[in-house]
């Protein structure tokens, strides 16, 4: 089973959000000092939703990132959870792209690794929310796609996916290759051991440039965007909370019953 | 560009009835249609939907493009995705919108990259730009922690409303509009996934998108146990019990009552949020909520900042003393 996961870089998503700031004057966000970045945690899932697979039924997986300012020490982060390779999309064209680009950078690269079965992605990236480079890729690619996958397995040529819907899940079945996106719901992804991380550290990523992929630098980053952003805001919060008190936390707790009653809120 | 006309929607059907979310998309449509001057569309899909068309028009429709298909009774990606890019080929509309659910999140990317044009997901707000005429599409990014606002002049123009976002119409049964029946012109044999079986982890009592007091708990309830104690207080108040992702990830509780981003988006009147901390992700779908109240043993917990009323302490004391009082005064 060859199998390709996307991993994206973002600013870690459970940093405090009073830590998040945007700089206006240039419609961006400034990463929080001291919280390093992280891979997108659905990607990491989807890592995990890879290797399982691979314990099951052997197998190799790519994992694939685009950006700049990769670190190393997170983008291989899925080399230490017990991927075998990685590539990595890293050059100023690929910057600033939005997911038509990405997207379109990710089939590029897709297409040079050449052999898979499975393409797995997040279902969305943890910093712009959006949740469509994995239906794009699978558009782009020609592949069946299912998405939220909370469990993957393969038999005969086929992948059997547990989908999440709103109120439980479909059992769907997809003949590979395919795309799959990957939910929280499939559970916490496993921590790289000692040895994966030694491993981790000696493995080169291989870098790829445009020219690599044969593609035209228009259709990427800032060039290839389709959608422009116009504003970048952070909400304003009115923040008015009545706190109420009490002797000690019960008798509080007493309070609160009362006041909501008074209020006829319950 | 200048060929794209008119605005259109997806229209789904649940329980032989309209969705609520395409009620609210019908209402946002409206509103887009009116200030384009422009015709609203909305495209049902599904077996043994005719019916409804009515019901679109009801709320707001002029045209509804009826697309009827044993084939399409539950939502396949191939079979809605062929569907869809042959309505939005013969129609060509200038903006395409559909549902932030399970549809709309698997359909739109992927109508969009077909149609060669592109799609913000998960709006809360659009709006026709006055001067350019494009679409402004306000979206939540980075957890909730910030808004953008795109616009694209790759037609047609397409983005998913966030449910409760919008705004449906008053049903209006005297509204008049054009029923056009389109082909489906499905082949069985392109539909590549099967649904072999589909499970429903049926919650007890009252569904959380229907009720109007939730009691939701975080990771601070610390297992189980403490959710039946929650559970215990959701009885008294007719409540639905919602979670953060916490207790569904720790298997505390079913994953379907998750509330947030990634979870259900919820709006009672009155949202109890018990040891949350108010992350971003989790107050992107408890923020509608007309009244929070939180009970948290950290002063500083970010959740006190959309709360409107709040006691600072150990749940485990507050909550009982809470309860009792309740008892007393509901008599
Ligand atoms: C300054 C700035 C301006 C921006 N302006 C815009 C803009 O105008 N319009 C716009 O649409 N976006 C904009 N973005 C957002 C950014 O370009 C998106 O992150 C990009 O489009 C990728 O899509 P996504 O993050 O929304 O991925 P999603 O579609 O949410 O990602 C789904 C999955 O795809 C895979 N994936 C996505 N990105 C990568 C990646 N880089 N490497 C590997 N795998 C990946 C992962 O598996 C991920 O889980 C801007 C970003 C910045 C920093
Ligand atoms: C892309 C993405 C999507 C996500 N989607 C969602 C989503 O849909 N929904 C969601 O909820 N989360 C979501 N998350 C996770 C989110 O970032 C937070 O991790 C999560 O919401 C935290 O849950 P919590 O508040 O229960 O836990 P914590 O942040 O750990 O907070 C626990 C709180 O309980 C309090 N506490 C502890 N013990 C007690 C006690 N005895 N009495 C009183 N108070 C106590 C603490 O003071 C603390 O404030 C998402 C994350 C990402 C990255």
């Amino acid at each position: 089973m060859n199998m390709i996961v996307c991993v994206k870089q973002v600013i870690d998503p459970e940093a405090p959000p009073a830590s998040f700031k945007i700089d206006a004057s240039s419609n961006s966000v400034v990463p929080p000092a001291g919280v390093p970045p992280v891979i997108s945690p659905f990607d990491e899932q989807a890592v995990e939703a890879a290797l399982r697979i691979k314990d099951a039924v052997g197998g190799k997986i790519t994992a694939v990132s685009l950006g700049t300012g990769l670190l190393r020490d997170v983008v291989k982060k899925p080399l230490s959870m017990g991927a075998d390779e990685l590539v990595l999309l890293e050059d100023p064209a690929f910057d600033g792209g939005d997911s038509w680009s990405t997207a379109a950078a990710l089939a590029a690269a897709i297409k040079k690794i050449g052999e898979y079965d499975i393409v797995f992605c997040g279902r969305q990236a943890a910093d712009w929310d959006a949740g469509q480079v994995g239906s794009g890729l699978a558009e782009l690619l020609g592949l069946p796609s299912v998405t939220l996958a909370k469990k993957v397995e393969v038999m005969d040529g086929k992948a059997k996916v547990e989908r999440v819907i709103p109120d439980g899940y479909e059992v769907v079945e997809v003949s590979l290759p395919a795309l799959i996106t990957v939910s929280n719901e499939l559970g916490e992804a496993r921590y790289a051991t000692i040895k994966g991380i030694m491993a981790a550290k000696r493995k080169e990523p291989i870098v790829w440039t445009p020219a690599d992929l044969g593609v035209d630098a228009s259709t990427l980053g800032t060039a290839g965007r389709r959608i422009k952003m116009l504003k970048l805001f952070q909400p304003v919060r009115e923040g008015t909370c009545e706190i109420i008190e009490g002797e000690d936390e019960a008798d509080a707790g007493a309070n609160l019953a009362k006041r909501l009653s008074e209020a006829k809120l319950l | 560009m200048a060929d794209n006309k008119g605005v259109m929607i997806l229209a789904e059907a649940v329980n032989g009835k309209l969705a609520a979310i395409s009620t609210e998309l019908l209402g946002a449509g409206r509103k887009l249609a009116d200030d384009l001057g422009e015709e609203l569309s909305a495209v049902l899909v599904g077996s043994g939907v005719g019916d409804l068309a009515q019901e679109a028009i009801a709320f707001g429709a002029d045209k509804v493009y009826v697309v009827d298909d044993a084939l399409l009774k539950n939502y396949r990606t191939d079979s809605y995705l062929a569907v869809m890019e042959k309505v939005a080929n013969e129609v060509v509309p200038k903006v395409v919108l559909m549902g932030q659910n399970s549809v709309g999140r698997d359909l739109a990317p992927r109508l969009a990259f077909r149609l060669d044009t592109t799609a913000t997901m998960d709006c809360v707000e659009l709006a026709v730009d006055p001067d350019s005429k494009l679409l402004l599409r306000t979206k939540p990014v980075y957890g909730g922690n910030a808004r953008a606002i795109f616009t694209s002049e790759s037609m047609p123009q397409m983005a998913t409303l966030r449910v409760k976002a919008g705004e449906p119409l008053a049903r209006d049964d005297s509204r008049k509009g054009e029923v056009v029946n389109i082909d489906a012109g499905l082949d069985a044999s392109a539909i590549r996934t099967e649904v072999l079986d589909t499970v429903i982890e049926e919650v007890e009592g009252i569904k959380l998108e229907d009720a109007s007091v939730i009691v939701a708990g975080g990771r601070g309830i610390g297992g189980p146990e403490g959710f039946q104690e929650l559970e215990e207080l959701a009885k008294m108040l007719k409540a639905a019990v919602g979670a953060s992702r916490p207790p569904c990830d720790n298997g505390w509780v079913p994953d379907t009552i998750q509330v947030g981003l990634t979870g259900k988006i919820v709006s009672p009147d009155v949202y109890i949020a018990v040891a949350i901390s108010g992350s971003s992700q989790h107050l992107a779908g408890c923020s509608g909520s007309k009244n929070i109240i939180a009970i948290n043993r950290d002063a500083d917990a970010n959740i006190f900042k959309e709360a409107a009323y709040g006691v600072v302490g150990d749940w485990k004391k507050v909550v009982p003393a809470f309860k009792e009082k309740l008892k007393e005064l509901m008599g």
